[in-house]
């Protein structure tokens, strides 16, 4: 008997111990490109950094203002594109999906969620770029709408599934119409779950470099034109990285760990709003 | 107290059968529910009280595979026919359900506004008089007036049930369901529900289904025994709980079998 409560009690430990151990060489790998980013990069930060595009080639000085301002409106729009239509896709499937086109939208749904994205940039470029003849900001933010409608559409409709049944049948009773009960009362009580989703989506997709280089392409230059070709943090990262210049690979450094002190940011807000969910969201 | 023998019959099934799928949950139901009482529906776990509730505003056909056959007919007109909505229907008659189901995202008022909303946007003041008479209804109205805009999740468990009775009485439906609306409740909180019950009946015609025989003695103006999807009995409650006519009803209330 005590000779089995030992060996019970040692392998318990012994278990724990691997668990732990285990955890800790995942968070290992966050940790360590963190700690590298910031000790490479942080230096190199200053007010230039986020105020003035780059310099010529070979110069030093000059910052990714142009990046950061790019990265900013190509994710915003297509934040503006994705998230009405991925939401939308994952509230019909939550609430309507159970028939056949239901089943349909959702395997196309996971389809698309395990596409390559350099895939997705290609079809940026052939239905976009090719026909309007140029790169654009704006061919570069659908092809990161259509990475994110899929992830969005299958995120919403776990969190609208969760919403309790007795809460549709109280809005039923109550002589709401079925799409007011979906909107109203459902969706509404899977508010904070859907902002979490759409903001762990626009992280996600703040990264990505491959739909980008066939569509924004990158620009040395300042600006805000979303039908012609713009710089993002992404592109910027990989050009540099790439260059051969000294004063470009710091520049590099630094706005990867700007890249992700802001899906850091985006991250840690998905994490607030998730922790609010069943406060008062109005 | 008890209706006399001229009472308008407002409500009324007849040869009602519901199906899911092929199974009959309930089977040739014909029941009257006279205008301003309370009728009670009694019988063990599975006999289709509940299921029969649901016929009554159209809830059941919303299950995968329901369906209903036979009529039941409010103010004499077949709520299955055709032409008649769904929606229109449950704004006539209201149900509150076995668990309190408040909406989480909305205040106490909001709460009681929402079936009024949904029938149209009203001026301020009105609406703020229909939210009062409604909590008042409920016997709600002095725990909750000074908090009207509060979460209603903030209310305990019988006051969150309550508030689901004021949202069901507030578009001034002429029937209320209650599906075993104390089955979550303590004993202080039922007692408040069954005190309303019997104010309630002068304005809107009840329906409740319990578990609880003493219950349904100490609410209804008439009880309807089920057994296995039929019904075996209906009566006054007095005289069904007293000289049951049939066997199975006396072993039933007697505690011998379900």
């Amino acid at each position: 008997m005590t000779g089995r409560a030992l060996r019970r009690h040692i392998t318990s430990r012994v278990m724990t111990v691997l668990v732990i151990a285990l955890s800790f060489t995942a968070v290992l790998a966050l940790v360590l490109i963190l700690g590298n980013l910031v000790l490479k990069g942080a230096s190199s930060i200053d007010w230039a950094f986020f105020t003035k595009s780059p310099v010529p080639a070979g110069q030093s000085g000059g910052g990714v203002a142009n990046a950061i301002v790019g990265t900013g409106i190509i994710v915003g729009v297509a934040a503006l594109i994705g998230v009405p239509l991925g939401v939308g896709a994952g509230i019909y499937l939550a609430e309507y999906g159970s028939g056949r086109l239901g089943f349909l939208v959702r395997f196309v749904a996971d389809v698309l969620n395990g596409t390559p994205s350099i895939v997705i940039g290609i079809v940026g470029w052939t239905f976009i770029v090719k026909p309007s003849g140029h790169f654009s900001a704006l061919a570069g933010s659908v092809a990161l709408a259509i990475l994110m409608i899929p992830m969005l559409a299958r995120t919403t409709e776990e969190m609208v599934r969760l919403v309790p049944h007795s809460l549709r049948e109280a809005a039923l009773a109550l002589g709401y119409p079925r799409w007011r009960t979906s909107l109203k009362i459902v969706a509404r009580t899977a508010l904070g779950g859907i902002v979490t989703g759409c903001l762990v989506g626009i992280a996600r997709i703040a990264g990505e470099t491959a739909p980008l280089l066939f569509t924004a392409l990158g620009n040395l230059n300042f600006s805000v034109h979303v039908t012609q070709p713009m710089q993002a943090l992404s592109l910027q990262i990989y050009v540099y990285a790439t260059g051969p210049f000294e004063d470009w690979h710091r520049l590099a450094w630094a706005s990867a760990l700007v890249l992700m002190g802001l899906v850091l940011i985006i991250s840690l807000l998905a994490r607030w709003v998730t922790r609010q969910r069943y406060g008062s969201i109005r | 107290m008890v209706a006399s023998a001229n009472t308008r019959l407002q409500l009324e099934t007849a040869h009602l059968t519901a199906l899911f799928g092929q199974h009959r949950a309930v089977r040739d139901v014909s029941l009257l529910f006279p205008a301003h009482t309370v009728t009670a529906i009694i019988g063990p776990s599975g006999c289709g009280k509940s299921t029969l509730l649901r016929c009554l505003n159209r809830m059941h056909e919303l299950t995968p595979g329901a369906s209903v056959t036979g009529e039941v007919l409010l103010d004499d007109v077949n709520i299955y026919a055709g032409d008649v909505s769904p929606i229109e229907l449950r704004r006539r008659v209201g149900m509150v359900f076995q668990r309190p189901t408040p909406f989480p995202t909305m205040s106490i008022y909001d709460n009681v506004a929402a079936g009024l909303r949904v029938n149209g946007r009203r001026p301020r003041a009105e609406m703020d008089d229909a939210v009062a008479r409604a909590l008042q209804q409920a016997a709600l109205w002095d725990e909750v007036k000074d908090r009207l805009h509060a979460s209603a999740l903030d209310l305990s468990g019988g006051q969150q049930q309550r508030l689901c009775i004021a949202r069901a009485v507030a578009p001034q439906p002429e029937i209320l369901l209650l599906d075993e609306p104390t089955a979550s409740l303590d004993p202080a909180g039922t007692q408040r529900i069954e005190e309303l019950c019997h104010a309630l009946k002068r304005l809107y015609t009840i329906v409740i289904v319990t578990h609880n025989m003493q219950q349904a003695a100490r609410v209804s103006d008439y009880t309807a025994f089920m057994y296995l999807g039929s019904l075996i009995e209906v009566g006054r409650t007095d005289e069904l709980f007293t000289k049951p006519k049939l066997e199975q009803t006396e072993a039933y209330i007697t505690g011998r079998f379900g």
